[in-house]
């Protein structure tokens, strides 16, 4: 069963493959069956080795499945090497099944649009990329994955390309990324000339030998390769392009923007922690960048308008948690938070797509309003979500990696305190925008009215993954709460476990229950504003700091203008200036001289006889006189 | 027998070889055109001719056999040129013909 890993990442290639190639020519339906199908087989199959691998672990808990030499340049021989192990397990486990049924919503609602084959085509060639990203045994194979979902997001975000501010949306998040993306390859450059591998297994065996802990190049590495986490994971201070990116239709939104490409990063830190042990410095970096970012991102959230950019900010906070997890060394809980923040986040984005949907492209959810009858299922499985990622205590999955965040956060070996208020506040602000966002899309006046209901393949992904929001936290609980340890305990034979300074089920517990009254706080004030009395929000932005404060929130914290004024103004500034291009200039003038040249010699092309003879003469005069005289 | 010395033979050879370069620069008729370069051809002849007396040597004499034919291929192309010249364009004026300006 698990030599037919390689089949995994093939079939979406394979779709991709035939979309791209005949996609024109295909059927709605046969291209939904081959897009879906290819994506879906992939779930299958990961089920089938997920439990073989759980039910009989192969040797040192990893299966790698070399298919083919890729380059062979002396030292240098990166494999085509497809490595399995619980981390990447749980990894292909979301990308597979949470991909599987944003593909089945994606059947129905891009259906109307123009390129629908085109979009399944992108969309099998993100599933393809990411899958060989989190499998690829080196660091180069992996780099390739990262690219190429780098690209997938820049062909989806511009999905919509005849609207040039989708095609800028695009741009934006390609050239952002990009930034990090050089800080990792240098980082692979680095490690390459130090251990003149880029396998990853090899590079975690021998760094802690080669290297001592807080050694230059330890630290170097490791913040190249977190910058380039930070890239993709549009955490601080590259986040600006997340954002931006919900111009592509909502389905990639949930897939790549929200549950799988963004949370590359996190990936890239835990497949190679060894290399952050290595350098504490740049481990409480992660930390506080996650921090920040969560508080950040939190704050902004609390004002936007759009429906699709409060989840794009929570989705910047919900990746803050992780990284703030795996800078305290909680990696588990950090992988853990990664999967039940796949589902809820991919569930919330599906659901505000079908408001979007039936609302008829309508963003603002001060527009929408009293959706909550018309759509019951919608609400319902909305509100689930919401709940999980305002992590309700005890019933959501949110709820359980969070907490495991915040645990570690305050108990483990690096853990800090203010690390771990911050995060309290965090969860706070979170479960007041998420809350602000239901009550005001779901509740009081119905604003707009909604043209047609949504259908099956609609409904079926929200229920499921509604299902999973609920049931996914109950594989690891708490010592106050029964103690299970599944995942973690499976995880650990891919990451080493948190070492905790003070195990006290008491100090637990009194951290639950301060965690538990503060998202319940969150939740009563958004509904003492948004529901109760709407009019203490507009006292509150109407005038003064408030206002000032809603303002600089609302435009993400001035990043943008800050980059644009800083970055982006001098570069088009100096393209302005340079628009005949002066290093061209050289080339036209040869160019130029050479044909100035031409014109005067083409005049002594008389056609007279005499001339010619005369120039005949001239010139073995002159011959005769240099070879005689000098 | 009076030998001449090889001086004298020299410059007639070369003040032939000038006259008929002047010839081919000045004049516009194509016929005193290719008298010139005849004059030059016979001028360059004379000089291996001297040169052979010289030495006494019959290379000089052999290389004049050879320009002969030489030139005599040169009249014939020549006059078929001027014929064909006059022909097309019914003036002999050198200048006039230079259809083949650049």
């Amino acid at each position: 069963m698990l030599e037919l890993l390689w089949l995994i990442p093939a079939l979406p290639f394979a779709g991709f493959l035939i979309l791209a190639l005949f996609g024109s020519r295909l059927s709605r339906q046969s291209a939904a069956v081959i897009g879906v199908g290819s994506v879906g087989l992939s779930a299958i199959l990961t089920l089938g080795i997920a439990i073989r691998f759980i039910s009989s672990p192969p040797a040192d808990h990893a299966f790698s499945q070399m298919l083919w030499q890729w380059i062979s340049v002396d030292a240098f021989q990166p494999a085509i090497t497809l490595y399995l192990d619980a981390l990447s397990l749980v990894f292909i486990f979301v990308i597979t099944f949470v991909g599987f049924f944003i593909h089945l919503y994606s059947s129905l609602f891009m259906y109307e649009e123009e390129g629908y084959s085109r979009f399944f085509a992108y969309m099998n060639l993100f599933v393809g990329s990411m899958l060989t990203l989190v499998l690829g045994n080196n660091l180069l194979l992996l780099y390739l994955g990262w690219e190429g979902v780098g690209l997938c997001s820049y062909l989806l975000i511009g999905f919509w390309y005849k609207d040039s501010e989708n095609g800028y949306a695009a741009r934006k998040a390609f050239v952002v990324t990009r930034v990090g993306d050089t800080a990792m390859a240098i980082g692979l450059f680095l490690l390459f000339t130090s251990f003149g591998t880029l396998d990853i297994q090899k590079l975690l065996q021998q760094a802690p030998q080669e290297w001592t802990i807080n050694s230059t190049q330890a630290v170097l590495a490791a913040a190249l390769l977190l910058g380039g986490a930070v890239g993709k994971s549009a955490q601080l201070p590259l986040q600006t392009w997340l954002p931006d990116a919900m111009a592509g239709p909502t389905p990639v939104s949930a897939l790549i923007h929200a549950a799988t490409m963004v949370t590359a990063g996190v990936y890239l830190i835990a497949r190679t922690h060894v290399l952050f042990t290595l350098a504490p410095a740049v481990q409480t970096a992660v930390a506080v960048v996650g921090a920040l970012t969560l508080l950040m991102a939190g704050f902004t959230a609390l004002t936007q308008r759009d429906i699709k950019r409060v989840l794009a900010y929570s989705t910047i906070s919900q990746i803050g948690y992780m990284f703030l997890g795996l800078g305290v060394g909680a990696w588990s809980a950090a992988v853990f938070h990664f999967m039940t923040h796949a589902f809820f986040k991919a569930l919330l984005f599906l659901g505000a797509g079908v408001i979007i949907f039936v609302l008829h492209h309508e963003h603002d959810m001060f527009k929408m309003g009293g959706l909550r009858k018309k759509l019951p299922v919608t609400f319902w499985t909305f509100l689930i979500g919401s709940a999980s990622l305002a992590a309700l205590p005890l019933i959501t999955a949110g709820f359980y990696s969070k907490d495991m965040i915040l645990w570690y956060t305050f108990a483990g070996e690096q853990g800090n305190d203010w690390l771990w208020a911050a995060g309290l506040a965090g969860a706070f602000i979170t479960s007041i925008y998420t809350f602000r966002m239901v009550f005001v899309t779901f509740y009081g006046e119905a604003q707009a009215e909604i043209t047609h209901k949504p259908g099956m393949q609609l409904k079926v992904p929200l229920i499921v993954l509604a299902v999973f929001s609920l049931i996914a936290g109950f594989i690891e609980l708490p010592h106050t709460l029964g103690h299970l340890t599944l995942f973690s305990h499976f995880m650990h034979s891919a990451l080493p476990p948190t070492e905790v300074l003070h195990e006290s089920v008491s100090l637990e517990l009194l951290l639950q229950v301060i965690a538990a009254i503060a998202v319940l706080l969150g939740i009563y004030i958004a509904y003492h504003i948004f529901i109760r009395n709407r009019s203490i929000a507009n006292n509150l932005t109407a005038s003064g700091p408030g206002a000032l404060l809603h303002r600089f929130w609302y435009s993400g914290w001035g990043f943008d203008k800050v980059y644009d004024t800083l970055f982006v103004n001098p570069l088009v500034w100096f393209a302005k200036i340079n628009r005949n291009d002066f290093i061209d200039l050289i080339y036209t003038g040869i160019a130029g001289t050479s044909r100035e040249f031409h014109r005067q010699l083409t005049r002594t092309q008389t056609g007279r006889l005499r001339w010619y003879a005369t120039g005949i003469v001239i010139g073995a005069i002159i011959t005769i006189t240099v070879v005689v005289y000098l | 027998m009076i030998s001449i010395p090889m001086e004298f033979g020299l410059i007639l050879a070369g003040t032939l070889f000038v006259l008929g370069l002047i010839g081919l620069m000045v004049r516009r008729n194509i016929i005193f055109v290719l008298m010139s370069i005849e004059i030059m051809i016979n001028a360059a002849g004379a000089a291996f001719i001297f040169a052979g007396a010289k030495w006494g040597e019959p290379d000089g004499q052999i290389m004049f056999l050879f320009i002969l034919a030489m030139s005599a291929a040169e009249v014939a192309v020549g006059l078929g040129l001027i014929l064909q010249i006059y022909h097309k364009f019914q003036t002999l004026d050198g200048d006039t013909v230079s259809k083949m300006r650049g």
